[in-house]
């Protein structure tokens, strides 16, 4: 399997991503939207790790190993940014009634 | 065509589609729903690029803990059909033309790149988590601990966050 579609793939994700977070005004959404992208991120940094173990002559496992293992600090602050956004989320909705992001156009006051 | 590229492109079609059903669906919970179907097929592509511990990482915590989340802010949060005010027209075509227009340079800005080969077939044990464990407790030690402090401040902030605010302090908005 060539390493261009795996770009490919992840240009997809990511641009499916973008366009959700662009027209859709709904926060939850808009927030999957950002784990999608994240994602696409994540799967085309395997396919790199792949690559340097495979591909290009297989002269550096070290490679490999790093890539995976910036994958995991992703998920991890991932995880973190969930939490965080998610509680943000909360208090809008118990503040305003509503999720809906045009409420946050105004942060003065 | 081998077994490997037909489960390459069956991955990638489902991820796709359920990617766009993310995107297009009416209610929140499908498009929860529909980002599992997502994540389960991206760990199905780490597992044919040798990355195990990676896949079931991506299963435990996107597809179990994450998603557990969000559902529970979506039920918790109780949202009507039409809790969501249509957006005016020409600003949804102008974000799906945006979308496009950016995947269209990234496709010609990449599509020309060096054809080179990724054998799936042949194994590696990069993936497993006796490698990955050494790497990351002898050579990112710090950046480990430093995110131990990361989910430490996360979790702060989540419940600074999320408590109910004194009688005295009224809501802002």
């Amino acid at each position: 399997m060539e390493i261009k579609w795996y770009i490919f793939l992840s240009v997809a994700l990511f641009c499916i991503g973008i366009i959700g977070a662009l027209t859709r005004r709904n926060a939850i959404i808009v927030f999957m939207c950002i784990e999608l992208m994240l994602n696409s991120v994540n799967l085309l940094l395997v396919a790199f790790s792949k690559m340097h173990l495979s591909g290009m002559g297989a002269g550096f496992p070290q490679y490999a190993t790093d890539a995976q293992l910036f994958v995991f600090f992703i998920m991890v602050v991932a995880a973190a940014e969930v939490s965080v956004g998610l509680a943000i989320i909360v208090m809008m909705y118990r503040n305003t009634h509503s999720i809906d992001i045009n409420f946050l156009n105004r942060l003065k006051n | 065509m081998d077994v490997t590229q037909i489960l390459f492109w069956f991955l990638s079609a489902l991820a796709v589609v359920a990617a766009v059903g993310v995107v297009v669906s009416k209610s929140p919970i499908y498009s929860v729903l529909w980002l599992i179907v997502v994540f389960f097929s991206i760990s199905g592509h780490y597992i044919l690029m040798n990355a195990q511990f990676l896949a079931i990482v991506n299963i435990i915590v996107y597809a179990g803990a994450i998603m557990v989340l969000f559902l529970f802010v979506v039920m918790m949060i109780n949202l009507n059909a039409d809790a969501e005010p249509a957006k005016h027209i020409y600003l949804k075509i102008a974000g799906v033309i945006a979308g496009m227009c950016l995947m269209l340079v990234f496709i010609a800005a990449l599509g020309h790149s060096d054809d080179i080969k990724i054998s799936l077939a042949k194994g590696s044990d990069i993936g497993l988590i006796k490698n990955l464990g050494k790497a990351l407790f002898n050579q990112y030690v710090i950046p480990f601990e430093i995110s131990s402090v990361l989910f430490l401040s996360a979790m702060v902030g989540a419940i600074v966050i999320g408590k109910k605010d004194e009688p005295q302090n009224k809501p802002i908005i």
